[in-house]
């Protein structure tokens, strides 16, 4: 028999967080710090909004790029939280979450060859999204002396004749990093003078500590050159409701509707209904979520402060990056024998990377008594290494 | 501030000032004082616990009881409750708007005690002129804590 698959999907790596995945499930009482999403349930308003839509008999298909009181609401809130303006009737794309926005988003705009700049560590499907749609991923790895933001030179750097698209993850997974309006109009320059197209993944663009998220498409020139891409997911901790939207110019987002239309067809309805109800009186959710995690934030930081591990502050998402490099082991050895050790599960930085190298990705969507106990175990793990080392 | 601290400890009485400090990013000494302002001012009124009594051997009737009450000369609300509110099996008196004036919270051991209370202690005073208990039969919430709540995470393990 012949080999039925295709070269470009096989040679694509499977996702690293996979493989400690396999090795976490065989494993009992483990505390996971592995969660790459919210602990909070669903705020009940929002899915008492899914049960009604279920008792209406909402059941069928919604118009491919998705409900216009969705869309609507979607741009009322883009206008309301972060000053950018889109038109509902064609600027809006909903999706099956982020995840596909991502996907569409690159194939809409890629010509075979074509460079996609990817700063790492970041979130695992970009590389193979791009890969998949036939450009070419030209990966930045971004530095910890920068806290993990993308600065206008490592951009140039890797600037050619064939860049078409940078893909901008901020506020980021795994890192907890966040972009800056300083930062952004920098990188925004030489976007502009480059004649580049941005991605700009703003998944987390609730969860920030320090001031509020600012877009990159709300910096002057910008808003013509970016697609952005949100949802429900991190903010109304919506996950498994599989909700996102992508917003950008008017010529984009109808080449994003065709492939959404010919591999989708729409979004869940029953998910569209309640998004509509999380955008019009989600906000009191969000803030106490975003209040949550930021006492658990500084709790994380404190116990990685009092361990003496370096980390640098995470103004962002729920993720904090605490470096290892000092017990000479890769962070997948570690991350493995933590587990096997204090069974202590997290998930290793190379898994978004190969600059995530000596560090871990710990989340902190996990209630406080829960990352005690996880940091008490986190202690005696190191404790011991560092008497074995001396 | 305040209100900051307030909502941590509305939730866990047993917290330290050591970590409400790191949680709010204030420093130990400005929580003692808050707290310490707090308790003399009466914003904090007590440290109390969350009990699922159902769970444990000790027999417990809660009953809550809406009184109406005719006011008297020189007599107003505050008269009444305090009257009622000052027998320590009642658990709270609300002043409340509608069909009836107070509501009262009553814990005893048994129902006896309980109509006995109604019926020899409340009925009696002049104020009140009548009095419908409700018994509970079942806490599913209290406190804003749902009382058998499951807490299992119910996420995978590790996710991207």
């Amino acid at each position: 028999m012949r080999n039925f698959l295709s070269d470009k999907i096989v040679n694509i790596k499977p996702s690293g967080i996979r493989k400690f995945f396999d090795l976490v499930s065989e494993m009992d009482d483990v505390i996971s710090l592995g969660v790459g999403e919210p602990d909070f349930e669903t705020p009940w308003h929002i899915r008492d909004e899914g049960i009604y839509s279920f008792e209406k008999g909402r059941t069928f298909y919604t118009s491919n790029s998705g409900l216009k009181d969705l869309k609507k609401e979607i741009c009322n809130y883009l206008l309301r939280r972060f000053n950018l303006m889109y038109n509902f009737t064609n600027e809006v794309l909903v999706t099956v979450g982020g995840s596909e926005a991502i996907d569409v988003g690159m194939r809409a705009v890629i010509n075979p060859g074509d460079e996609v700049i990817i700063p790492q560590p970041s979130y695992v499907s970009y590389e193979p999204c791009a890969v998949l749609a036939d450009a070419k991923p030209v990966i930045v790895n971004l530095k910890p002396e920068n806290e993990f933001r993308l600065t206008a030179d490592e951009l140039r750097a890797v600037i050619t004749d064939k860049t078409k698209l940078l893909i901008l993850p901020y506020p980021n997974n795994p890192t907890g990093a966040i972009m800056e309006t300083h930062n952004l109009e920098e990188i925004a320059k030489v976007i502009i003078e480059n004649d580049i197209l941005v991605m700009s993944d703003e998944i987390y663009a609730e969860l920030t500590y320090k001031n509020k998220h600012v877009s990159i498409a709300s910096i002057d020139g910008m808003r013509e050159r970016t697609i952005l891409i949100n949802g429900f997911s991190k903010s109304y901790a919506m996950t498994g409701w599989r909700l996102g939207y992508a917003c950008a110019p008017a010529p984009i987002i109808k080449q994003m509707t065709k492939i959404h239309q010919y591999a989708i067809m729409c979004a869940p309805t029953i998910s569209q209904y309640a998004g509509v109800e999380a955008l019009k009186h989600g906000d009191g959710d969000v803030a106490m979520m975003r209040d949550a995690y930021n006492q658990r934030r500084r709790f994380l930081l404190k116990e990685f402060k009092d361990m003496n591990i370096p980390c640098f502050e995470p103004f962002g998402a729920f993720y904090v990056f605490p470096c290892i490099k000092e017990f000479g082991m890769t962070s997948e050895e570690f991350a493995t024998r933590l587990l096997q050790a204090e069974k202590v599960a997290t998930v290793p930085g190379t898994a978004f990377g190969d600059s995530g190298e000596g560090y871990l990705r710990i989340s902190y969507a996990y209630s406080i008594e829960n990352l005690r106990v996880a940091m008490e175990r986190f202690r005696r793990f190191i404790d011991k290494l560092r008497v074995q080392q001396k | 501030m305040r209100e900051e601290i307030l909502s941590l400890i509305e939730k866990n009485s047993k917290i330290d000032i050591k970590e409400i400090a790191t949680r709010l990013g204030i420093s130990e000494l400005e929580v003692a004082d808050e707290l310490k302002a707090m308790e003399e001012e009466n914003v904090i009124c007590g440290y109390h616990t969350l009990i699922d009594w159902e769970k444990t051997t000790i027999e417990k009737v809660t009953a809550l009881i809406e009184v109406r009450v005719t006011l008297q000369r020189g007599q107003g609300f505050d008269r009444i409750a305090e009257r009622i509110y000052n027998y320590p099996e009642v658990k709270s008196v609300y002043l409340i708007s509608g069909g009836f004036d107070l509501l009262v919270t009553l814990e005893e051991k048994s129902l006896k005690e309980i109509s006995a209370f109604v019926s020899d202690k409340l009925s009696t005073l002049d104020s009140v002129l009548s009095t419908a208990t409700h018994f509970i039969l079942k806490k599913y919430k209290d406190h804003g804590t749902i009382l058998n709540k499951d807490k299992t995470d119910k996420r995978e393990v590790i996710t991207p």
